[in-house]
């Protein structure tokens, strides 16, 4: 049984419909990558996840169909979601963001602190800076802190890599196997997709909020459409 | 455009009509609603057209009323010359208030105007040698000074006084209304709502924004010289916050603009206490308050209602 | 200079119950965008509340713990049936709202209790204690104390708990708390309870000096505001330190300036607001 399952799942706008009947699935432990250009859907896509928009369609999780949706339950279902920009609390110090990320596990534990520290150390030298200081690449290692904190099943990404140097970007895919291997689900969202496919295992393409490709992501990679739109070659 | 005039000639001869049924307690305190309906209308510019609040325009009827008592009881000034008077100083001070208040935005300027409302009275007691202090001023004037329709067509004092103030109401809504659909009404409402739309349109939004202070307070203060003059008397405790709340109440129910939420508010301010004061004060304040509360969300569900 | 002493104290005193009162409009603030017209007026009801309890026998302190923990639920209750269902609409009703929560609660107190002024026994006796040959009123001392104790707690119970966390994120930023498993609701609920505590706190404390009647926090609620606004609306400790210099300030004012009034003292504060106000940087 799949971890995660959408089923023709619908979104809009007000009059603009974002989302056309999508179906996709994450297993356990799965990496998923979604691409597409700006406004296909794609993050619409992880907001129908979470709860953070109004859908028509089913959303299930391990089978069962989650009705009214809403982002404070799906937090607690396993679901962690880290949208656009990175949403940094910028007058709160690191570490209480960082506290923050396991409000659903009943508070922060000790472990799950060294664990983050250990993969970003930045975020210990500056634990009690406000994160507002922080550079961009150094915000979404606390964005990404943050949201394993949670002890997610099942991680949400919105364009990680935005506005990100590519070296940093590299680290923090870097840091997203990691977490991968230690059995995390991910979806992530991106317009680098080629980064993205190296990363993934399965891929989906979507095209004015409908699915129009998908299968593993190597294969993906191979495919002459994708390359010449979205690999650049 | 042409239902709004029928629905305006119906209301003018209603109001011509009133006076000839109705007891003369009963047009006295009609009278005393059109002061407050020019009040609400001079408020609605500011609110519901510049989109700026203020919980102070019960002050503002203060200035008028006292400039009227002050000029008519210590310097034996006919009357009908106060209100003009009254209408240039409250909307002087009006414009000298609005310069500062273009720094403030929508919460911080309602807490600079409810905190003036507030302290008001206080220094009205306070200086109690130039404006009576707590017992406030009794203008009964002599005859010279008014009551100068008393005779004709058969008026009584109260029926003059409606008439005066109603003719001015009528005057002033229709200046309002010709100003708000007028060039200056449009731009008001475009440094209302954007910035850089009315920038780039040429408007300078900071004088727009003053104007309709400078407006509402001039209107403020005719319908506090035309309060005084039609009690006959003014006092630091009649231009409480309540006032100053259910002037911007009667301004925002019933959307913006409307001469019949104007007139509504109006009845409101006047019949309110009546319908509640007949229990004790306790009560009354409680309900008064109460009803209020109730106005907003009645407003709130209605705007949900209508919004589908 | 014993004198000078006794009127800083007496001013310290006074200014624990502006900067308690002021903490609770900047913890509303902060938390839901609402400035909260009708905070001294809950105050007064709370202290109200109080000298019931007191009045049918109950010790005080018990009397006090209860009335704060009504005001507390009265506060998160408040929040949800009025000012929720209003979240999303114009700030006008907002404001509108408070205000006329303002009047129906004034109302309410003279209503159950009646307008006539009377004593509140508080738990401070008024006799003096010496300190360092200088004699202080036991009751701003005590005032001093319970008022820097009420505060020293809300800043703990914010920086400390996970609760308190909760509530900073949620005023910061609400979608991305909700995302985090927050319930953002509950936290303003929260928020309002805490500062309806505090509030009760400022009027329980204000009661022996100003003497219990209806109207009894309309002058310490503008005092509030400005001490508020020292803080930017939105500093606690500004608030708290604002209160503490407000008080200190009005009463030497009111001690060696002779001409400076009551009423005087309260155009003061309304000059300090404006003042306060037109100086704020935009946030």
């Amino acid at each position: 049984m799949p971890l995660l399952e959408l089923r023709e799942v619908g979104a809009r706008y007000g009059q603009v419909v974002a989302l056309r009947g999508v179906s996709l699935t994450v297993d356990e432990g799965d990496f998923v990558a979604v691409l597409g250009a700006n406004g296909a859907g794609k993050t619409t896509t992880l907001r129908a996840i979470s709860g953070t928009v109004k859908t028509s369609g089913d959303v299930l999780l391990d089978g069962d169909p989650v009705f009214r949706r809403r982002p404070e339950r799906m937090a607690k279902l396993g679901v962690a979601h880290v949208p656009e920009g990175r949403g940094t609390f910028t007058t709160l110090s690191v570490l209480d963001n960082l506290r923050l990320g396991a409000w659903v596990q009943q508070g922060a534990r000790g472990r799950d602190l060294a664990r983050v520290f250990e993969l970003f150390p930045v975020l210990y030298e500056r634990r009690d800076q406000r994160a507002g200081t922080l550079s961009g690449g150094q915000q979404q290692m606390l964005a990404l802190g943050r949201a394993m904190m949670a002890r997610p099943r099942l991680l949400l990404l919105d364009e990680p890599s935005l506005g990100l140097a590519p070296l940093v970007t590299r680290e923090m895919f870097d840091a997203l196997r990691q977490l991968n291997e230690q059995g995390t689900a991910i979806v992530v969202v991106e317009q680098n997709a080629t980064l993205a496919l190296e990363a993934a295992r399965h891929a989906y393409l979507l095209e004015t909020g409908s699915v129009v490709l998908q299968g593993e992501a190597s294969v993906l990679r191979t495919n002459d459409d994708v390359r010449r739109s979205y690999l650049g070659y | 455009m042409r239902r709004r005039l029928y629905l305006l000639a119906a209301a003018a001869v209603v109001l011509v009509v009133l006076p000839l049924v109705l007891s003369e307690f009963r047009t006295l305190q009609l009278a005393t609603v059109g002061a407050y309906f020019i009040a609400i209308v001079g408020l609605d510019v500011l609110v519901g057209h510049s989109g700026q609040v203020s919980l102070g325009h019960g002050g503002l009827m203060a200035v008028g009323g006292y400039t009227t008592a002050i000029l008519m009881a210590h310097h034996g000034v006919l009357d009908l010359w106060t209100i003009p008077l009254a209408a240039l100083v409250a909307g002087g001070i009006g414009v000298l208030f609005g310069v500062p208040a273009l720094r403030l935005t929508g919460l911080f300027l309602a807490l600079a105007t409810f905190g003036i409302a507030v302290v008001l009275p206080t220094l009205l007691k306070h200086f109690g040698h130039f404006t009576g202090g707590s017992t406030g001023i009794t203008l009964f004037g002599s005859p010279e000074q008014s009551g100068h329709g008393v005779g004709y067509l058969g008026m009584t004092n109260d029926t003059w006084l409606y008439a005066l103030t109603w003719t001015i109401g009528i005057a002033l809504f229709l200046l309002a209304w010709w100003l708000l659909s007028s060039r200056f009404g449009r731009a008001l409402r475009a440094a209302r709502d954007s910035e850089p739309a009315a920038a780039a349109s040429g408007i300078n939004r900071s004088a727009y924004r003053v104007a309709a202070f400078g407006i509402s307070a001039a209107y403020a203060g005719v319908a506090g010289a035309l309060y005084a003059i039609n009690v006959a008397y003014v006092s630091p405790d009649t231009y409480s916050i309540q006032l100053s709340l259910l002037l911007l109440v009667g301004a925002v129910v019933g959307g913006y603009g409307s001469i019949w939420a104007a007139l509504g508010g109006a009845l409101l301010i006047e019949y309110l206490p009546d319908v509640v004061s007949s229990k004790q004060a306790g009560p009354a304040t409680f309900f008064y308050g109460a009803a209020i509360i109730a106005a907003v969300f009645a407003v709130h569900i209605v705007r949900k209602v209508s919004a589908r | 200079m014993a004198n000078l002493l006794q009127q800083i104290v007496s001013g310290l005193a006074s200014g624990g119950i502006y900067g308690s009162l002021a903490l609770a409009l900047v913890l509303i603030y902060r938390a839901t965008g609402v400035i909260n017209f009708a905070q001294g007026e809950l105050a007064t009801l709370s202290a109200f509340i109080c000298a019931s309890l007191v009045g049918h026998g109950w010790s005080f302190w018990a009397a006090f713990a209860a009335t704060v923990a009504l005001s507390f639920a009265g506060g998160m209750g408040l929040h949800t049936v009025l000012i929720r269902p209003l979240a999303r609409g114009p700030l006008l009703g907002i404001v509108i709202l408070t205000i006329g929560l303002l009047i129906a609660v004034n109302g309410l107190d003279t209503w159950l209790w009646g307008g006539a002024v009377r004593q509140f026994q508080g738990p401070f006796s008024t006799s003096p204690i010496r300190v360092g040959g200088v004699a202080f009123s036991k009751q701003d001392l005590g005032v001093i104390a319970v008022s820097l104790v009420a505060v020293a707690l809300m800043g703990l119970l914010l920086s400390r708990t996970k609760l308190g966390l909760g509530l900073r994120a949620a005023a910061a930023n609400p979608d991305e708390s909700r995302l985090a498993g927050v319930p953002v609701d509950g936290m303003y609920a929260l928020g309002w309870g805490l500062a309806a505590a505090l509030g009760a706190v400022a009027g329980v404390l204000a009661a022996p000096s100003l003497l219990l009647e209806p109207n009894m926090m309309q002058t310490v609620l503008l005092y509030a505001f400005a001490a508020a606004l020292v803080g930017a609306m939105t500093s606690p400790l500004g608030a708290v330190l604002g209160g503490l210099g407000l008080g200190v300030l009005l009463n030497l004012l009111g001690t060696y300036v002779h001409w400076i009034g009551g009423d005087l003292r309260l155009a003061a504060a309304l000059a300090l607001i404006l003042g306060l106000l037109l100086v704020r940087r935009r946030a």
